[in-house]
C-alpha cells in the first residue's frame, strides 16, 4: 500500500512536543511522524509519557509548546467545527476499554453513529453486528453491559467501537495488555487484519514486544522525554543506545524476537 | 472525492443491471440505504442481478455492508447475484462483510414486550425478597462478628470506630443543629399561628415538647444521617467491592464484616443517639425562641410549662427508638453497597435503594415503635 512507496504521506507530525506536569517536564520537545497506512508501534519506560504523546496528540492533555499537525492541519489552528470533524477521523481505543457502563455493547457501538449519521435503526443494528464480527464476536453479546464481559471481549468491543465511524486513524493504548498470550496475539493478528481490511494507519502504544515485532511496520522510541528512534525492528535491534539494547536485546526480548527471527528463517 | 454516491437499475430481460458510484461511505449511508431497500423487491421475474461498482470511488464498511445487503436482498428473491468492476484493495473488506450473520439480531426480535414485561415483573419481585434475605444475612454476619469480636477484644478495630464516628457524628453536628433548630422554630410558630384562634397559646409548650422529644428529633436526625452516612457508607463499600478490595480482603484472611462493617454499625449505633438527643435540644430551643419572639411566651413560663407536660418517658421513647433506627440504617447501607456490580451506574443504583430503603424502614419502624409504646402506656 502506501507505505511501500518512496514519498510516504504523513499523517500525524508532532515537532517539540512539551508536556509537564506541576515541575515536571514528561515530554522535553518530541518529535514523531506516523505515515498513512503503517502499523506504528510506540514504545518507552514505564512512567516515561508514551501514552501521554498519545493523549496529547488527541487533545486530552494541553501541551506546552510544540505543534501537532493530523492529517496536515495543525490542531491549535483550528476552530470547534474543523477539529470535531478531525475527530470523527480517528478513533481511540483506551487501556481499559472506556466502554460506557449504563449502556449495552450495542447502544455502545452505536453511540457515535448515531450523534453523526443519520441512519434507520435496523441499519445501525445491522452494521454493530458487522462491526462486532469483524474484531471477531458476534451478535449474542449485544445486549451484554460492559461488566458482564471479560478482558478480551471487553478490548474487541471497545475496538469496534473505535471503528464505528470507519476512522482513518486508530490510536490504542497498550491494547494487549491484561491478555493472555494467545489472547494477546489473536489481538495482534486481528488489528492487523483491520488495518488490511480497511487502509487504518494504527499508532499502538504498547510494551508488548510480541506486538512490535510482528505487527508493527515501524518502531518509535520515547526515551528521557523525546523520541529518540524511530524505524523497524532491525533498526532498533542495531541500536546502540543503552536503553533500547537493554530493552531490545535484554533477555525477555531475545526470546519474543528469537523466536520470531527463527519462525522467519525457517519459513524461507 | 466528495462524489455524491448513486445507484442506477436497468432491466434487461430476465437479467437486472444495477450501476452504483460514487463515495459509499459513511456520510451517504442513508441515503443508499433508502435506494437499496426494496430494489430487487420490484423486479419480482428476475433470474440474475449484475452490480456493476466500477465507478464506485470510496468504500468504506457502510458502504460495504451496504453492497452486501444488496447482494443478500437479490438472492432472497432467487436471483444469482454478482458484483464486478471493484477495487482490488476493498475485496476482504467485502469478503469481510459476507460472513456477517445476522441470524442471532432477528432471534433477539422474537421476544414480545408482553413478555418482557411480565420477565421484568417476575425479577423485580424476586429482588425484593432477594434483598430482604441480604438483610437477614446481614444480621447474621453481624452478630458472629460481634461474638468473634467478644473472645478476641483485640482484633477490634478502634481506629476505624473512632474514624467512622468522626465522620458519622462529629462532623454532622452542626447540620443537624441547624436543621433541627429551625424544625422546632417552624413548629412553634405554625402552632401558635392556630392555637392563638382558641387561646390555647400556652399548649404550644406541650406541643413542641412532646413533638420533638417522642416523634420528630428521632426521626429527622435518622433521615439525616441515612442521606449523609448511609450513602457515603453505600458509596464506598460498593466502590471498594467494584475495584475487588473486598476480595482482596477474604483473600487475606480477614473478614469484610469484622473490618469494614462492624466498626462501621457501631458508629451509627453510638451516634445517632447523641445526634438525636443534641437534635431535639436545638428543637427545643429554637421552639423556646420562637414563643418568646413571636409569640410573647416568657422564658420561664416556656420552661415551667414543658417541665409540666412532659415526662421522663416521653424523652425515654425518642432516645430508645434511636439506636435501632441507627441499626437498620447501617445494615441497610451496607447490604446495598455489597450488591454493586461492576458498573458506575450499578453504583448510582444501589445508593439511591440504599437512602430510600433507609428512610422507608425508619418511617415503618417508627410506626412499630409508636403501636409497641402504646401498647405498654409509655
Amino acid at each position: 500500500m502506501a507505505a511501500t512507496d518512496g514519498k510516504r504521506e504523513t499523517i500525524i507530525e508532532a515537532r517539540g512536543v512539551e508536556v509537564g506536569f506541576g515541575d515536571r517536564l514528561v515530554l522535553k520537545g518530541a518529535d514523531l511522524d506516523v505515515y498513512r497506512g503503517e502499523i506504528l508501534g510506540f514504545v518507552g519506560g514505564s512512567g516515561a509519557g508514551k501514552s501521554v504523546l498519545m493523549r496529547t496528540i488527541i487533545g486530552l492533555i494541553a501541551k506546552r509548546a510544540g505543534t501537532i499537525k493530523v492529517f496536515g492541519q495543525d490542531l491549535d489552528q483550528l476552530g470547534d467545527d474543523e477539529r470535531r470533524a478531525i475527530e470523527r477521523r480517528w478513533g481511540v481505543l483506551f487501556q481499559q476499554g472506556a466502554l460506557f457502563s449504563s449502556l449495552t455493547v450495542m447502544e455502545n457501538l452505536q453511540f457515535t453513529v448515531r450523534e453523526n449519521l443519520r441512519l434507520p435503526q435496523r441499519l445501525m443494528d445491522e452494521l454493530a453486528v458487522a462491526k462486532l464480527e469483524m474484531v471477531g464476536l458476534d451478535a449474542s453479546v449485544c445486549n451484554k453491559y460492559p461488566s458482564e464481559l471479560s478482558g478480551g471481549m471487553t478490548k474487541r468491543v471497545a475496538l469496534a467501537r473505535a471503528l464505528a465511524l470507519d476512522p482513518e486513524i486508530v490510536f490504542l493504548d497498550e491494547p494487549t495488555s491484561g491478555l493472555d498470550p494467545i489472547g494477546a496475539g489473536d489481538f495482534d493478528t486481528l488489528i492487523a487484519t483491520l488495518q488490511r481490511v480497511l487502509g487504518l494507519t494504527v499508532y499502538m502504544v504498547t510494551h508488548d514486544l510480541d506486538s512490535l515485532s510482528t505487527v508493527c511496520d515501524r518502531i518509535a522510541v520515547l526515551f528521557d522525554g523525546k523520541v529518540i528512534a524511530a524505524g523497524t525492528m532491525e533498526t532498533m535491534l542495531k541500536s546502540e543506545q543503552p536503553w533500547m539494547k537493554e530493552y531490545f536485546r535484554g533477555k525477555r526480548a531475545r526470546a519474543a524476537i528469537g523466536a520470531r527471527e527463527s519462525a522467519l528463517s525457517g519459513n524461507s | 472525492m466528495k462524489g455524491d454516491p448513486f445507484l442506477q437499475e436497468s432491466l434487461q430481460g430476465d437479467r437486472l443491471a444495477v450501476t452504483g458510484g460514487g463515495a459509499w461511505t459513511a456520510a451517504h449511508a442513508r441515503a443508499l440505504d433508502f435506494q437499496i431497500a426494496g430494489l430487487t423487491r420490484r423486479y419480482p421475474g428476475v433470474t440474475s442481478v449484475s452490480i456493476d461498482m466500477g465507478r464506485v470511488e470510496k468504500l468504506d464498511t457502510f458502504g460495504a455492508w451496504l453492497l452486501e445487503k444488496l447482494v443478500r436482498e437479490a438472492e432472497a428473491i432467487g436471483a444469482k447475484a454478482e458484483v464486478t468492476g471493484l477495487k482490488e484493495d476493498y475485496s476482504a473488506l467485502i469478503d469481510e462483510m459476507h460472513q456477517v450473520d445476522l441470524e442471532p439480531l432477528r432471534k433477539r426480535r422474537g421476544a414480545g414486550s408482553f413478555v418482557h414485561a411480565l420477565s421484568s415483573v417476575g425479577e423485580n419481585v424476586a429482588s425484593v425478597g432477594g434483598s430482604l434475605l441480604a438483610i437477614v444475612n446481614m444480621f447474621g454476619a453481624l452478630v458472629t462478628a460481634i461474638l468473634r469480636v467478644l473472645t478476641r477484644p483485640q482484633t477490634f478495630r478502634m481506629t476505624s470506630l473512632v474514624h467512622q464516628l468522626d465522620m458519622v457524628a462529629w462532623r454532622a453536628v452542626p447540620i443537624i443543629l441547624l436543621i433541627t433548630f429551625l424544625i422546632g422554630c417552624i413548629i412553634a410558630q405554625q402552632g401558635l399561628f392556630h392555637f392563638r384562634k382558641f387561646g390555647a397559646d400556652v399548649y404550644v409548650v406541650d406541643m413542641v415538647g412532646i413533638l420533638v422529644l417522642r416523634e420528630l428529633g428521632v426521626l429527622i436526625v435518622c433521615i439525616m444521617v441515612a442521606g449523609r452516612s448511609g450513602s457515603a457508607y453505600t458509596a464506598e463499600l460498593g466502590s471498594m467491592k467494584m475495584r475487588e478490595e473486598i476480595d482482596a480482603l477474604k483473600t487475606m484472611g480477614f473478614d469484610p464484616t469484622e473490618v469494614l462493617i462492624l466498626p462501621r454499625i457501631l458508629a451509627l449505633i453510638i451516634g445517632v443517639p447523641i445526634l438525636t438527643f443534641i437534635g431535639s435540644m436545638a428543637a427545643l430551643y429554637g421552639g423556646g425562641l420562637v414563643c418568646w419572639l413571636y409569640g410573647g411566651i416568657a422564658p420561664d413560663i416556656f420552661l415551667s410549662r414543658l417541665k409540666e407536660s412532659i415526662a421522663l418517658n416521653t424523652f425515654q421513647v425518642g432516645m430508645i427508638k434511636a439506636p435501632f433506627m441507627a441499626l437498620v440504617i447501617g445494615v441497610v447501607s451496607c447490604v446495598e453497597g455489597l450488591a454493586v456490580k461492576g458498573s458506575a451506574e450499578s453504583l448510582g443504583r444501589q445508593t439511591t435503594a440504599s437512602v430510600v430503603e433507609s428512610i422507608f424502614l425508619v418511617i415503618v419502624m417508627d410506626g412499630l415503635f409508636a403501636i409497641f409504646f402504646a401498647s405498654i402506656g409509655m
